[in-house]
């Protein structure tokens, strides 16, 4: 099958297997041939057309992301006419940009820039576009901000949020000259299907498409004497954000993170990853409680499956596009929003602090946090649940900020209380995690043994597959849920919007009869998600994943139930799962929205 | 049922409700409606069941698929090279003289809507525009005002607001 | 070379023959093998402007494996100065269908579309109606063919064959990436043969009188006939088909006002000749005669002294910068860069020197853009500002 091609780039032969097109060949044999438009995620565009090639004995170039090698080829990746066409390409580029780098939020992380500064471009002959359009910056959005005259019409985002995420809230509007990135209408992204989970700002090349950042509100907090500040970190910061701080992807950097951040001059550093041992504890006993009124009750009012909660992007999605399965939807909120909640209630009581003197902060590899912070709904505590969610790229600017050198940086320990976690916690930042993490606690605690796996390691949930799916038979159940006796429990696992869609339209057919389904709205779960280093791709999240994995294989303690601080905050506050304090503080509703 | 509603859905009944079906089902509500509201399109996105944006991006890319409020008759005097040499800004000033409108614009009874476009086809026999989808060509001032005459003539007649 | 001072008149297209029937029974006696053999001898090639043997076209289609394929006649005629596609859908659209059909049969495809552009949307009732006689007469003779008219929206791109597929797929009109090309993936995936009406129309002709009557006709590498859309200063505008090969130089004879400055040939995107090279310009498809040779389709725009140059490509630029696509940077931005940067030489803003600059852009546009319209942008500035710079300039 795999049949060979000989062609020879830059004059070295080169024999390479049939199909691949210019770009890869010259890749594999270690030539860089410059890009925009083209993402290892994405499908191929071919129209930034900065790859343009030679192949000799054709007159016009060809676009080596979209081309195909032909026996015979003879390619010239850096000939004169190549490097003029390119510099002019770049240059026209640079023409309808706003390059005023200096003022840019991706000053330092910007393809064009990079390649503009490559290439020399030192002069601006051509005529300045900018100036003479009408853009706009969108900065309603609690997540994303949105500037036209930064974005060079790559459609990198619009391929994202239609191929990744199957959202389609990005557009390619007009054409010619007027030809634009937008949203229906030409809405405010807050005001269309946009699901705020970033992917678009995480595959923008330019500084078109970004966070909303709140760094200085959060430096401005932690000078404030009278001011408590706390921060949460959630499990995929940890194995994302040394590659911001010149580490390479996969090294797993939590105790350097943690030394960091108290150091920045928080007052209390503390882990998400409690909360997501909390999350396990009310959400595994939500469904087991669900299984039972379904099974047992016959109550029609209790829906299976029943999906996960933890990813604010996929909870917008099901308001917009599934409505009708809002109470399919775990009513816990996510580990972040738990943890606001218990801030200001449980933590600023046991720490004897006025609620409104606490701010608290969280560190997301997500933007689509920041939106969920902003919700009406997440005030439980009386207070705004979290104040600043910060992403793992504001981290490592703020860490850059205060001139820390991260990597000779001592490891120090998360604070108490609501520092202590797991390895089931740390395994919520992959995609599969949170229901592996849920199988270890529920399977115990119907059947009071471990999870029939070897090492506790649930490996049909685990992997990159869009759609992975697992039943674990119950046999031997503890009396309390002697119900469930040979029962099957089907679980599937999605990641990536587009993947969602397709578990949601198998649901909705009924050829789909899981009982829990775990969706995260990111590809690769959070440790992809839209606010981590750029670039992510899928090489870049495999190796993040392995990171998550041997935390986990690491920590004396697996298992979400085997939390002490857990037990210690049923004992001292929440009295038990799915209890009066927790329904007020730990459990949420959802909100019906437009699908267009 | 809104009469939107029954609009789209009666034309995706006869045209089919695949993604190749998008233009016809557009191109049938601007001819009824003579524009593409947000709310058609968000008609013909749900009756589709393709995403919002995708119907606007689409829309957006085809100059006869408007998606501005327009007018009962689209004016579109052809601009292109001929025409422009054979006399095109003299019938468009007379048109915009006699309609009291500028170019993009909309006469306060919503009769007509005045736009250029490109090259319409009839060089040979320039200035030329459409009317809808009526071709008047060889124009002069005095023609265009006598064919512009004629349609506020019929609209009066016909008791259209 | 052609005789001086004449053109070769011919009429084939336009001929009123009223024996489509015999002809489309007749034709599919034969094998798709001969026939596509007797295309190709003929050697006609597109009459869309592009010029791509049309024989090889539908032989590829034919070969290629698929249960699906598709007829499309691109009727989506945008090119400034050009008209002669509305002529012949409105006085002979039988040939138009039957060479379709034939199209059909040889590669095997079911179904053909006419995609017609929206400006010509008074044709379409008509069209339909042609097209329903038709049907009734495939079924007659058990031919499995059926033919739809698909509507264009005002899009110029849409000429462009990937991008009317896109269009006919629903989407914008944005040229796709080749190859793939039609011949193995075009509408909907499947193999699809897309030629320009006129095209099909000779193929008629051909299949009704022979290759070697069309093959006769022309010049090497250029044979047959062609239609012209005559347009501009000139006494006699309109739609004229003659023998492939003539000099411009004849063709300026026969149709100028006297006064004749310069000629664009093949539209905004063709090139323009200014007086002193008629005599050394040909039209026809590359390769042939000495001198310059101008593939077409068609449109011929007659500029006599009075016009400004400066004015036809500003007039020309406009276009191209509302009808790119806009995927394409070359595109997208060159056209916007090459119509600010004249404006701005001849305000003064920019030096006569920033032309060149522009020079160098459209060779970038040329070697790069996506499709052949940001490659041809190239085609009318070099032909322009070369032979008139001073009136770009003053």
């Amino acid at each position: 099958m795999s049949k060979k091609v000989n062609i020879t780039i830059n004059g070295y032969p080169v024999e390479i297997k049939a199909g691949e097109t210019i770009l890869e060949a010259a890749e594999s044999e270690g030539i860089k041939i410059p890009t925009l438009c083209y993402h290892k995620d994405l499908c191929v565009a071919g129209n930034c057309r900065v790859c343009v090639v030679e192949v000799v004995g054709q007159k016009r170039l060809s676009a080596a992301c979209a081309t195909p090698c032909e026996d015979g080829m003879e390619i010239l990746t850096n000939s004169l006419k190549v490097r003029n066409s390119r510099k002019q390409i770049i240059e026209l580029l640079l023409a309808e940009h706003n390059a005023d780098c200096t003022k840019c939020y991706r000053n330092g992380n910007c393809e064009l820039q990079t390649l503009a500064s490559e290439y020399k471009i030192m002069t601006q002959e051509f005529i300045e576009l900018v100036p003479l359009k009408k853009f706009s910056i969108d900065m309603y959005s609690p997540s994303i901000m949105k500037d036209d005259s930064k974005c060079i019409r790559c459609q990198r985002c619009v391929r994202t949020c239609a191929e990744l995420q199957g959202v389609n809230a990005l557009t390619v509007a007009h054409k010619g000259d007027q030809m634009k990135i937008t949203t229906f209408f030409e809405k405010a992204m807050r005001d269309v299907v946009c699901t705020n989970c970033g992917q678009c700002v995480n595959h923008c090349p330019t500084g078109a498409l970004v966070e909303k950042n709140y760094i200085e509100e959060v430096w401005e907090a932690i000078a404030n004497p009278n001011l408590h500040v706390i921060v949460q970190t959630a499990p995929a910061v940890r194995v994302g954000l040394g590659e911001e701080l010149g580490m390479e992807p996969g090294e797993s950097v939590t105790g350097k993170m943690v030394a960091a951040l108290k150091r920045l001059g928080f007052d209390s550093v503390l882990d998400t990853d409690f909360t997501a041992d909390l999350t396990i504890i009310e959400e595994g006993t939500e469904l087991l409680t669900r299984l039972k009124k379904v099974l047992v009750d016959k109550d029609e009012t209790v829906k299976l499956p029943m999906a996960t909660s933890c990813s604010p992007g996929w909870i917008k999605y099901v308001e917009h596009m599934y409505p009708e399965y809002l109470k399919h939807l775990s009513t816990c909120k996510s580990p972040q929003q738990m943890f606001g909640a218990l801030a200001k209630t449980y933590y600023a009581k046991a720490r004897n602090l006025e609620p409104d003197k606490i701010v608290s902060v969280s560190i997301m590899p997500c933007t689509a946090k920041k939106y969920e912070a902003y919700r009406p709904e997440m005030h439980d505590s009386g207070y705004r649940d979290v104040d600043y969610v910060l992403t793992t790229r504001e981290l490592a600017i703020l860490i850059k900020q205060a001139g820390l050198d991260f990597k000779k940086l001592e490891p120090a320990k998360f604070d108490r209380l609501m520092g202590e976690s797991t390895g089931a916690a740390v395994i919520f930042g992959a995609t599969g995690g949170v229901m592996e993490a849920a199988l270890r606690t529920a399977y115990e605690i119907v059947t009071g043994r471990d999870v029939p796996f070897e090492n506790l390691d649930i490996t049909p949930v685990r992997g990159i597959d869009g759609v992975r799916e697992a039943s674990v038979k119950i046999e031997n159940p503890v009396e309390e849920w002697a119900f469930l006796d040979g029962v099957e429990l089907k679980c599937a696992v999605a990641h990536g919007l587009i993947n969602a869609k397709s578990v949601m339209d198998a649901v909705k057919s009924g050829e789909a009869n899981y009982h829990f389904i775990e969706f995260m709205a990111c590809p690769g779960g959070c440790l992809g998600g839209g606010g981590q280093p750029i670039p992510t791709n899928a090489e870049i999240r495999q190796k993040r994943a392995e990171a998550i994995y041997a935390e986990d294989r690491g920590l004396p303690i697996r298992k979400s139930h085997e939390n002490p601080e857990i037990h210690k905050l049923y004992k001292d506050f929440l009295k038990e799962p799915l209890g009066e304090v927790s329904h007020h503080l730990l459990h949420t509703k959802y909100t019906k929205r437009e699908r267009y | 049922m809104d009469p939107i509603q029954t609009l789209v859905k009666d034309l995706a009944d006869i045209h089919g409700r695949k993604r190749e079906n998008l233009l016809p089902i557009m191109q049938g509500v601007v001819e009824k409606e003579h524009y593409l509201s947000e709310l058609s399109m968000i008609e013909i996105a749900r009756e589709m069941d393709i995403p919002a944006a995708d119907v606007y991006g689409t829309a957006t890319f085809y100059s006869f698929l408007e998606t501005k409020s327009t007018g009962k008759y689209t004016i579109r005097v052809c601009k292109t090279i001929t025409c422009a040499m054979k006399g095109k800004n003299q019938v468009l000033f007379a048109i915009q003289d006699m309609l009291k409108i500028k170019l993009g614009e909309t006469t306060p009874d919503h009769q007509f809507t005045l736009l250029e476009t490109n090259c319409l086809g009839w060089c040979h026999k320039a200035p030329a525009m459409l009317i809808n989808d009526e071709v008047y060509t060889e124009l002069t001032p005095e023609k265009v005002r006598e064919i512009l005459s004629e349609y506020m003539k019929q609209n009066g007649n016909n008791g259209y607001h | 070379m052609a005789n001086s001072h004449q053109l070769k008149r011919v009429d084939f297209i336009f001929r009123n023959e009223n024996d489509w029937e015999k002809v489309l029974s007749n034709t599919i006696k034969k094998t798709p093998r001969d026939l596509i053999n007797e295309l190709i001898s003929s050697e006609l090639k597109g009459r869309g402007g592009a010029g791509f043997p049309t024989g090889l076209k539908w032989k590829l289609t034919s070969e290629a494996e698929s249960d699906e394929k598709y007829v499309i006649c691109n009727a989506d005629e945008g090119e400034p100065g050009t008209f002669k596609d509305r002529e012949i859908l409105s006085r002979v659209p039988y040939k138009v269908f039957t060479a379709m059909a034939i199209c059909g049969y040889i590669t095997g495809a079911r179904e053909g579309f006419i995609y017609l552009r929206g400006e010509y949307k008074f044709l379409k009732e008509e069209l339909e109606k042609v097209i329903d006689e038709f049907d009734y007469y495939c079924r007659e003779i058990k031919l499995d063919f059926k033919i739809k008219v698909f509507m264009g929206s005002g899009a110029y791109i849409c000429g462009e064959e990937t991008a009317l597929m896109e269009s006919m797929e629903g989407k914008r009109g944005e040229p796709r990436n080749k190859p793939p090309f039609p011949t193995q993936a075009g509408y909907q995936g499947k193999p699809t043969v897309i030629n320009n009406v006129e095209t099909l129309v000779h193929t008629f002709t051909i299949f009704k009188y022979g290759a070697k009557k069309f093959y006769d006709l022309g010049v090497q590498y250029s044979r047959g006939t062609k239609l012209f859309s005559v347009s501009g200063d000139t006494p006699k505008p309109g739609i004229y088909e003659l023998e492939l090969g003539m000099s411009l130089q004849d063709f300026v004879y026969e149709f100028g006002d006297g006064d004749t400055k310069a000629v664009q040939v093949g539209g905004a995107s063709g090139f323009l000749v200014p007086r002193k090279k008629f005599k050394d310009a040909a039209i026809g498809f590359k390769g042939k005669l000495t001198g310059i040779s101008l593939p077409t389709g068609g449109s011929m725009m007659l500029f006599n002294s009075s016009r400004s140059m400066f004015n036809v490509l500003d007039n020309y630029l406009e276009f191209f910068r509302e009808e790119s696509c806009g995927q394409c940077t070359p595109c997208r931005v060159g056209c916007q860069q090459l119509l600010l940067g004249i404006k701005a030489v001849k305000r003064g803003d920019k030096p006569a020197a920033y032309l060149d600059k522009l020079l160098r852009l459209t060779e970038t546009m040329q070697y790069t853009a996506k499709c052949g319209l940001g490659q041809s942008v190239a085609n009318s500035f070099s032909s322009i500002v070369e032979n008139f710079r001073e009136e770009m300039i003053y």
